[in-house]
């Protein structure tokens, strides 16, 4: 038998396979797919302090072998995620699940952050810096290392659960992010929110993303996130997840090797409902494969 | 993948059995496969093309046992790789996505009003409405020129009353589709371009439901890229929709 569990900043997960925030809503709906119990956690869709509809569409854009999105942070706000979507996902997943945040001041995060960690549903709050769809937000913490030092000190100081600070790879050092937010006391990184692209319509010949650029993620990006993870992790003694174009256990492994503790599984959820049961069900024929015995026995592996 | 799981999967490999051009530009597939999740007329499938990184959504324009058709139309790329498929090929599929059109809203004279390739999902819905009992289906086709229409023999067929405008005028009315909608029905029910889901919308004075059309990014609700502002709040158009009320629209 292989040992799929993982450990991450105290949260025991049967597995490190998490759909990643923005992919898979507040989760109960894949209910509707599979049994979602099967995965290691949930990030779920980003919260803000209040509702949001979000970017005008459309919203997103084909790539090859990805794509381009700029949704724009819609959510119904904290207070409903908590009246509404919590008891829904509760329903239907045993687990605890990862509350991701965000916001346009420092304030905003801290109130978020402080109503999200205070639910027994939820294990770990990852606050998400980089979103690059929102302009005077997101992004803008994620890419100076001192606004990222400030939101992390003020999540921290009203948290009681693990913060994983998610950071843009839209910096020129993405090392220097990381550890600005582990000087402000994180409890881990994760990495990589999406890279900034855009495509134009040949017929119209206009930009297809009604706000003209986005967020570009799947396959494509996987080379690039595994760099990221494995240069933060030489960079910092922080947990790692591991995220960008992953869509098989061997991406898995691989960005586990790079350093991560645990995945997240994003755009691939978009094109396969059923991408991250299917990766878990894979696991341990790869890790045999590979003559894995135990998954947390190869984070950073493949590092000297 | 394990086939343990494939047994109650919503995702399956269907097989082509036939893909032919119908009219312009707008072909015809029959697809064969386990369907069990089209529930409703209105539905949709998204479609797995290979090289393409997202599925093409395509409404169900018929549906008989495990025997599924797509009428679509080459508009792009991956609707144009789709065009070439050859019987026996293996289509990937995601299926029953969606909420489709509310059969009991059609009290006893429905009207169905298709604009273009908005027509398809309307042969499925006309087709349900006879099985249950009603017989009083007008239908109202729209189309920009004669090359264009589709679907019109196959809604006589089944017994349907037929009116077709065209914008040229080279079949049937010269005109657009509100200006051959039959008097005195009960209700509407409408798939088109935006443009006239509107004039349908704001013109005809019964209550009506209309399939609406977006850019999608997953198809099933995950991603919230098709998301329309409502009069009741943000709706998907793949998770809540595509079919609305069309008193819920902001036109």
């Amino acid at each position: 038998m292989v040992d799929l569990s993982v450990c991450l900043s105290g949260l025991e997960l049967d597995n490190p396979i998490i759909p990643a925030s923005g992919t898979f809503g507040f989760g109960y709906e894949f209910a509707e797919f599979y049994d979602i119990n099967v995965l290691g956690s949930i990030a779920l869709k980003g919260t803000t302090r209040e509702g949001r509809y979000g970017n005008p569409l459309p919203r997103v854009a084909e790539c090859t072998e990805g794509l381009i999105n700029s949704v724009g942070l819609q959510n119904p706000g904290v207070d409903r995620v908590i009246s509404e979507e919590l008891p829904k996902l509760k329903e239907k997943f045993r687990k605890k699940a990862i509350a991701n945040i965000s916001g346009f001041c420092v304030s905003d995060y801290s109130y978020a952050a402080s109503r999200l960690d205070a639910q027994e549903q939820i294990g770990l709050l990852e606050v998400n810096i980089s979103c690059p769809n929102v302009h005077a937000g997101g992004m803008s913490f994620g890419t100076d290392a001192k606004s990222a030092y400030e939101v992390t000190k003020a999540v921290k100081a009203v948290a009681k659960k693990p913060v994983f600070v998610k950071l843009t790879p839209n910096v020129t050092s993405i090392a220097d992010i990381a550890k600005a937010c582990e000087d402000a006391g994180a409890d881990g990184i994760s990495l990589i929110n999406t890279v900034l692209g855009m495509r134009i319509d040949l017929r119209t010949k206009k930009p297809v993303i009604a706000n003209k650029v986005g967020g570009f993620s799947g396959r494509a990006i996987f080379p690039i996130a595994l760099r990221a993870v494995y240069e933060v992790y030489e960079a910092v003694k922080l947990p790692i997840m591991g995220m960008g174009g992953v869509a098989s256990a061997d991406d898995a492994i691989e960005m586990m090797l790079a350093g991560a503790t645990a995945v997240q599984v994003g755009a691939q959820n978009l094109v396969d409902p059923y991408a991250c049961r299917d990766i878990i069900a894979s696991l341990p024929a790869a890790m045999e494969k590979y003559g894995i015995s135990s998954l947390k026995q190869i984070i950073g592996g493949a590092h000297a | 993948m394990t086939e343990i799981f494939e047994q109650t999967d919503r995702m399956s490999d269907f097989e082509l059995i036939q893909n032919t051009l119908i009219a312009k530009d707008v072909y015809k597939m029959t697809l064969v496969g386990d369907a069990r999740f089209i529930t409703s007329p209105g539905q949709f499938v998204n479609v797995k093309i290979e090289g393409f990184f997202l599925r093409r959504p395509i409404s169900v324009c018929d549906l008989e046992g495990d025997r599924l058709t797509l009428v679509y139309k080459v508009v792009g790329n991956g609707t144009d790789v789709m065009s070439r498929w050859q019987k026996g090929k293996k289509v990937n599929l995601l299926t029953g996505l969606g909420n489709g059109y509310d059969l009991s809203l059609a009290g006893e004279r429905p009207v169905l009003i298709g604009g273009g390739v908005g027509c398809p999902p309307l042969y499925f819905l006309a087709k349900r409405l006879k099985s249950m009992g009603c017989d009083d289906i007008s239908v109202a086709l729209g189309f920009n020129s004669a090359c264009d229409m589709i679907l019109q023999e196959e809604f006589v067929a089944l017994g349907c009353d037929v009116k077709v405008a065209t914008v040229d005028g080279s079949a049937g009315v010269k005109g657009v589709v509100t200006d051959v909608v039959g008097r005195d029905r009960t209700h509407f029910y409408a798939c088109g371009s935006p443009a006239m889901l509107r004039a349908v919308s704001t013109t005809l004075d019964i209550g009506g439901s209309v399939s609406m059309e977006a850019r999608m990014g997953c198809g099933f609700g995950a991603c919230m890229g098709c998301s329309l502002p409502t009069k009741n709040g943000t709706k998907r158009v793949c998770k809540e929709g595509p079919v609305f009320d069309a008193e819920e629209i902001i036109w």
